[in-house]
């Protein structure tokens, strides 16, 4: 499992963009929405908690067509499947290798775009928790969704279509969280909340994913 | 002798071409019934006078688009677990009716909120959660039309059925979460069927009994259809061959 991990890792890496395009699109989604809606800091510093979170699941959307499709080309994928690591595990890696290399950058980067948004101070630490618990839940669901799409030719279209309902209850949980802690309530509940969406995701979906692996690999 | 026994695609169309008709009269039937009776024989509402009938439209709307999805949720169940063709058929068969079921519902309340509430469209969660069913449907819809092997299709369809039906609860608490926080809309949501006098009542049932109706005739028809048509293509497969 680690080695995979590895694998993918370096290999998102020297292959250029695995990194970078999540987060060069988060960078330019927000630095566009002041001049969008206009420079006053008063509406910039409501918006932003939502405009954060929107911009780093789009940002998270933007790569996941590359978690399956590439093995699925050069014949890795089946290999995979029929390795002694169970399919159910590579799915979960997958996923895992995804937020290191999209969920994770972005968490890292989301105060320093707050910044830009005028977020309100109190927030800053409630968004790096948020986007920390729940950047994994949006690996994990879009992972799923790749492996609905990974045998079509023109799945991206599809795949967004797929994903987005999906992640609704986790933008409502983790944007909540960060208005609340920016209007001084406690954020606790959603933060709750949002954990426990990714602890299911990651609890079941992984099954999902192979599952839906195997039907297409068949 | 089980119910498994007619659902065998032969006997499924021996036993729906005498039943379909009648399930379509009946359906037309209540309709009308239900229909001129909730809009021409019931006193207006003393505060939303006569607006308030639209509601034997839009509440048995709102109930089969849920209904319809947990009947596909049924029917990939059995799909999963018995490899029943015509339960993936019918399942494939009830999703566009179900987003027409979920299109009236949004429009009628959106009618219905204009002089009501003012507004076409709020963030309620009530609304918002039809909205994410809408876009559930579409994505089932659009994965099915996606996949050319039609068992793959129906395999992969299942498992996104079973997997949104979970997201689909899930945002349904979630934009009540949501919406609390925003301390808006809490005065939107009418707890309709309670407040509902007898005389709202017994032509709404009506009007329910006949959507349901209408819904299973509607089934029953595009299962047929669907029957048809992959018969069509394996006797064009086996007319390649030949």
């Amino acid at each position: 499992m680690i080695a995979l991990l590895l694998r993918d890792l370096r290999l998102a890496i020297r292959a250029g963009g695995g990194f970078g395009l999540g987060l060069a699109f988060f960078l330019i989604v927000v630095v566009l929405v002041p001049f969008g809606v206009g420079p006053e800091t008063e509406l910039l510093s409501r918006i932003a908690p939502g405009i954060l979170w929107v911009a780093s699941l789009l940002a998270a959307l933007l790569s996941l067509d590359r978690i399956f499709a590439l093995d699925y080309e050069d014949g890795s994928l089946a290999l995979l499947a029929t390795s002694p690591l169970p399919l159910e595990g590579a799915a979960m890696v997958k996923a895992l290798a995804h937020w290191i290399t999209t969920g994770l950058p972005l968490t890292l980067a989301a105060p320093a775009l707050g910044f830009l948004l005028s977020l309100a101070p109190e927030a800053y630490a409630y968004l790096l928790i948020s986007l920390l618990i729940g950047t994994p839940a949006l690996s994990m669901i879009g992972t799923f969704g790749a492996a609905l799409t990974v045998g079509l030719r023109r799945g991206g279209l599809l795949l967004s279509l797929l994903v987005l309902p999906l992640y609704v209850p986790t933008l409502i949980f983790g944007a909540e969280a960060v208005r609340r802690g920016a209007d001084g309530l406690d954020p606790t509940g959603a933060l709750m909340l949002m954990a426990g969406i990714t602890a299911g995701s990651f609890a079941l979906l992984p099954f999902a994913t192979a599952a839906v692996l195997r039907i297409n690999l068949r | 002798m089980s119910m498994w026994e007619y659902a065998n695609p032969k006997r499924f169309m021996g036993w729906t071409r005498p039943v379909l008709p009648w399930t379509f009269a009946l359906a037309g039937v209540c309709l009308l019934v239900g229909l001129v009776w909730g809009f021409f024989f019931t006193p207006d509402d003393f505060r939303q006078g006569s607006t308030v009938k639209i509601i034997y439209l839009h509440v048995p709307a709102a109930l089969m688009a849920i209904n319809a999805w947990i009947m596909m949720l049924v029917a990939s169940l059995i799909w999963v677990v018995r490899r029943h063709h015509v339960s993936a058929l019918a399942a494939r068969a009830a999703a566009p009716i179900g987003v027409v079921f979920t299109l009236i519902a949004l429009f009628t309340g959106g009618i219905w909120g204009q002089p009501m509430w003012g507004t076409y469209w709020a963030w309620d969660p009530r609304l918002t959660s039809f909205l994410i069913l809408f876009l559930f449907y579409l994505g089932y819809i659009a994965l099915w039309e996606a996949i050319e092997d039609p068992d793959t299709a129906a395999d992969l369809t299942s498992v996104l059925c079973m997997v949104g039906s979970v997201f689909a609860i899930l945002s349904r608490y979630a934009v009540l979460f949501w919406n609390q926080g925003l301390h808006q809309g809490a005065s939107l949501s009418l707890d309709k069927e309670e407040n509902v006098a007898d005389v709202f009542w017994f032509p709404l049932l009506v009007c329910i009994t006949g959507f349901v109706l209408l819904f299973i005739a509607l089934v029953l028809m595009r299962t047929r259809t669907e029957i048809r048509a992959r018969r069509i293509r394996a006797l064009e497969a086996r007319a390649r061959r030949a």
